[in-house]
């Protein structure tokens, strides 16, 4: 209530537009006095579509802004266009955006493959590619790339902090591998290495992949247990993490299991492979879990439902993609409100390296986002947490990697 | 040696699952001589509706054949609706048909029920896992399902003439239509048939692979192989074949050349076994018409 | 006389959007030249020779692979590198074909689907990983145009691409009117009389395949160039799966059908996105089957029957 009362007085200071606005509009591509034009892509179609939960996220987040009265007296224009999860289709909704809809810049654009498809040519043509969606550790290369930014905190990272905590808490640990044999499931094996250093050959003693296009992976989780291993990181999507759990439980195995955040929901994967099955799980995260408990009657998550409820009352509040969504619209709503009214696409990258201990509502506690002209991360902690039947209790500090 | 038994067991089990949607693959083709590419999206959709009806209330088996009529009902609807008209239309048109409802029954599940991964509950309780865990009640009680599915199949095509009468009319529709068969009742007939065993097999899977709209894509596959394998037009070989591939792809995944190349390899064997028998293993060899 | 004043005219109506179109809408053009080739490719071995595929994508990832590769790690002009993958693919296409001689119908379809599954797998295989870049990918440069041309890169490289398509187009055109292209048609529709009159159809199958895996692989090839990335998981089913939707709605054993099917590929998809963001696949689903009740044989069955009215075929039957 308090920021919608500011936001109107600063538009409503703003809604007389002086020379000095009307000279940065002039120079800024896709901004003008009362609008800021916003390019999105996402995978509404195709093998992803889960994620076009996210876009529609966006779309809503937006409505509700303008409906606020916008930033600064601008209203936001925001275009959004499914790539069907297919690098190709993602290059021509990009260069549409930009050479055709001329948007200020691409915001969250969705998916490994697709990000660097148009990385070389989003930098080349100078536009901002802001906070994609997507874990890879490449998104923070600002030396190379000085327009693209990631958001969340990378694979590699968590798999770090996994592996700090085994060097820790249990040295002569066995470790079994399980990842997906992509992008996503590949950073782990990445992040393992780099974690464990020179330990990384004694320790990890079975490495076991898994298509998404298997059925299931019931054999590898036999092979998993079969080779002795005690503790067990699984870095697999949804469904096969669930399933993971499950078999897991069903063949007697118990080893000491860390999950990656991805598949951590409860309603979505925990509920699934039943909250039984998983007691002892540890999982590290940074933002909060829509199904968990915990949060019930949090202060930051009770405005998200309120938000869920007036500007989404149809869509399924167990879907993680909508708080994702939420969170990462309120890093860039903050980004553009600190532009002030240079909405130049150099001020917007400048402003986006320059947020200060931003809280989110929808990060977990103690969870800030930071970013500077030399770190293009803006989430690097994340805290451990252990599924103990009901909920997610944390534990320990918030670990920044 | 514990090892490679657990992996057959484990092969056996997912076996089942391949093994159900194969039978399904039969039934339809059988039936319609066409392989339909919806089918595992409609068995999904199916399963959407069984899940629904169960959440509302419903008792398990009564959703469970209520499903099987709503399923056998839009097989017959896709059939008089879609199908028929493009009876004499080239059979390019009908795998675009095929296609588009792929398509549709994807987005449409995603859209209705979200992308939201769902239990799906089995009739045979949740219990204790069996003989150390490498079969789940479930996975026993739908393998009988299975079963059960493939016996009334093959006695219904073999033994009664409607289901002779439906062979024929998919196997040789101007002579059926000539001898007197309806062949487009028929073909609705079996359409049904294949749709509703497609929903058995769906709310067999579910329970062990979890429900969301992209389901079937990574069982149909395996499915599509194990009934190639067999014999596409024998429902017996089907189900064999489904286990078979079940157990080669866990033991080829687990000691032969990795799991990151099981599919690469139960393709290759599968060409080796089509080039020997190319009517596939228990399949019999139709003589071609000049 | 007439068809080459429509070929002709065809030709200069696909080179005018040089002089006016956007970068943007330039890289759409280039893409749906890229796609009619690979559809071309497919058309040739389901809708000539009638051994149906479900697993072109491979051999487009193997072109453009070929093409990522060779520019990427061993320095290889693009232009250089597209003979080399027509060359590779012909030879992949030939081993895929071989095996596909004994296997008709339903078994080819799901072969050649498994493989298209299984290239994605391939591709990121942990022994290749130098070359392909792993799960990565590869990103590429993007050719300028050359001799001082008065082209942009976009212009420079739908240029290129188109040409490239109408030697695609021309040579298969010209294989199919032939004896080679009656004894392939002969071949789908009566094998046993085919052979009958001798026919060689071991031999004729393989080659057809091997031709069709080139002129795919071509198209694949082409489409790195275009899109300077390649990286497995662009490659699985989903990709058949586009080529194949774009030959049924292009229409089997046609030449001109394959534009059409690459049209509706790649634009169909953007107004599927337009009307709805909730089931685009439903709105995409709904259009092609529609389309199979306007046009059963395919768009180009429409060509056919517009043609067959036009003054001058009517004067001649």
């Amino acid at each position: 209530m308090k920021r919608r009362s500011l936001l109107t007085a600063a538009a409503a200071t703003l809604a007389t537009p002086s020379l000095l606005t009307r000279a940065h509009a002039a120079t800024a591509v896709g901004v003008t006095a009362t609008e800021i034009k916003i390019g999105h892509i996402v995978a509404y179609s195709g093998p992803a579509s889960a994620y076009g939960a996210i876009g529609r996220g966006h779309v809503a987040f937006w409505k509700m802004i303008n409906d606020q009265g916008g930033i600064n007296g601008r209203k936001i224009n925001f275009i959004t266009l499914d790539d069907g999860y297919a690098p190709p289709k993602t290059v021509e909704q990009a260069r549409r955006l930009v050479e055709q809809d001329e948007v200020a810049f691409l915001f969250n654009p969705l998916g490994t493959p697709n990000n660097s498809a148009i990385q070389k040519y989003m930098n080349s043509k100078k536009v901002p590619q802001l906070f994609v969606a997507t874990g890879a550790e490449k998104w923070g290369d600002y030396q190379h790339f000085p327009w693209t930014m990631g958001w969340q905190p990378s694979y590699q990272t968590e798999a770090q902090i996994y592996a700090k905590y085994i060097l820790k808490n249990k040295p002569d640990a066995k470790i079994a591998l399980l990842y997906q044999n992509d992008d996503f499931g590949k950073d782990y094996l990445a992040g393992l290495k780099v974690g464990l250093g020179a330990q990384f050959d004694k320790m990890v003693i079975k490495i076991v992949s898994f298509e998404v296009t298997d059925a299931t992976i019931d054999s590898q989780a036999v092979t998993l247990k079969d080779s002795g291993a005690d503790t067990l990181v699984t870095a697999a999507t949804p469904k096969f993490a669930a399933q993971m759990i499950r078999k897991v439980a069903d063949i007697g195995w118990k080893p000491l299991h860390f999950l990656t955040h991805v598949s951590a929901s409860v309603g979505a994967v925990i509920n699934p492979a039943g909250p039984e099955r998983a007691v002892g799980i540890i999982t590290s995260q940074y933002a909060k879990d829509p199904t968990d408990p915990t949060w019930a009657d949090d202060k930051g998550m009770n405005e998200w439902r309120a938000y869920m409820k007036a500007h989404m009352p149809d869509s399924d509040v167990a879907d993680s993609g909508y708080v994702f969504s939420y969170g990462v619209c309120h890093t860039m709503l903050q980004v553009l409100k600190q532009c002030g009214n240079d909405l130049s696409r150099e001020n917007i990258m400048h402003q986006a390296a320059s947020l200060k201990d931003l809280a989110i509502p929808t990060l977990l506690p103690g969870v800030l986002i930071n970013t500077s002209a030399t770190n293009f991360h803006p989430i690097r902690s994340m805290k451990l947490s252990k599924w103990d039947g009901k909920t997610w209790s944390l534990f320990g500090d918030v670990i920044t990697g | 040696m514990d090892g490679v038994l657990h992996q057959v067991f484990s092969g056996i089990a997912s076996g089942g699952i391949y093994a159900s949607i194969a039978l399904a693959l039969v039934m339809i083709f059988t039936a319609t001589h066409h392989v339909n590419f919806a089918q595992g999206e409609m068995a999904m959709f199916s399963t959407y509706i069984a899940l629904t009806l169960i959440q509302a209330g419903v008792p398990y088996w009564i959703a469970f054949f209520a499903t099987v009529i709503f399923a056998m009902v839009v097989g017959v609807i896709v059939q008089k609706v879609l199908m028929e008209p493009l009876m004499n239309a080239p059979v390019l048109a009908s795998v675009g048909v095929f296609i588009g409802l792929l398509f549709i029954f994807n987005s449409t599940a995603g859209w209705i029920f979200t992308y939201t991964l769902k239990p799906f509950p089995s009739p045979f309780g949740e219990g204790g896992p069996l003989f150390g865990g490498f079969f789940s009640r479930h996975e026993l009680g739908s393998t009988a399902i299975t079963l059960v599915v493939l016996l009334s199949v093959w006695a219904f095509f073999r033994f009664t003439r409607l289901g002779l009468a439906m062979r024929a009319a998919a196997y040789n529709p101007t002579s059926s239509r000539l001898s007197g068969v309806p062949v487009a009742t028929m073909l609705a007939l079996g359409w049904g048939l294949a749709s509703g065993i497609g929903a058995i097999a769906g709310m067999m899977v579910a329970p062990i692979v979890f429900l969301d709209p992209n389901m079937m894509a990574g069982v149909l596959l395996y499915a599509f192989a194990g009934a190639l394998l067999g014999g596409i037009t024998n429902p017996l070989g089907a189900v064999v074949g489904g286990f078979i591939v079940g157990v080669i792809e866990n033991l080829g995944g687990a000691y032969v050349v990795g799991t990151e190349l099981k599919l690469s390899m139960a393709l290759i064997i599968i060409v080796v076994v089509l080039t020997l028998k190319p009517a596939g293993l228990f399949g019999k060899v139709l003589s071609s018409r000049v | 006389m007439p068809r080459i004043a429509i070929i002709l005219g065809c030709i200069a109506l696909a080179v005018l959007p040089l002089l006016g179109a956007s970068g943007y809408q330039l890289f759409q053009l280039t893409l749906v030249v890229t796609y009619a080739v690979a559809i071309l490719g497919l058309n040739l071995v389901t809708g000539y020779n009638g051994q149906v595929s479900l697993g072109h994508g491979a051999f487009y990832a193997v072109g453009a692979y070929t093409t990522a590769i060779l520019m990427d790690k061993f320095a290889v002009p693009y232009w250089a590198t597209l003979p080399v993958a027509a060359v590779i693919c012909a030879v992949f296409g030939f081993l895929i074909g071989l095996p596909a001689l004994r296997l008709g119908g339903l078994y080819l379809a799901l072969t050649t689907f498994a493989l298209s599954v299984a290239v994605p797998q391939l591709l990121k295989y942990k022994l290749f990983d130098d070359y392909t870049g792993g799960v990565q990918g590869i990103v590429i440069d993007k050719p300028d145009a050359p001799f001082g041309l008065a082209l942009n890169s976009d212009q420079w490289v739908y240029l290129f691409t188109l040409a490239v398509g109408i030697v695609c187009f021309v040579l298969i055109a010209n294989l199919v009117k032939g004896r080679i292209g009656r004894a392939m048609i002969a071949i789908r529709d009566q094998p046993l009389a085919a052979e009958a009159m001798g026919i060689d159809i071991a031999m004729l199958k393989t080659y057809t395949f091997a031709v069709s895996a080139m002129i795919t692989g071509i198209a694949g090839s082409l489409g790195a160039v275009a899109v300077q990335f390649v990286a497995p998981d662009a490659f699985g089913a989903p990709l058949s799966l586009t080529f194949f939707v774009g030959f049924v709605v292009g229409g089997g054993a046609s030449i001109v059908g394959p534009i059409f099917g690459a049209i509706f590929v790649e634009f169909i998809p953007n107004i599927a996105d337009q009307i709805s963001k909730a089931a685009p696949g439903a709105v995409y689903g709904v259009l092609l089957i529609a389309l199979m009740f306007v046009a059963p044989g395919g768009c180009a069955s429409i060509v056919r029957k517009l043609a067959a009215r036009m003054p001058w075929n009517r004067k001649t039957t």
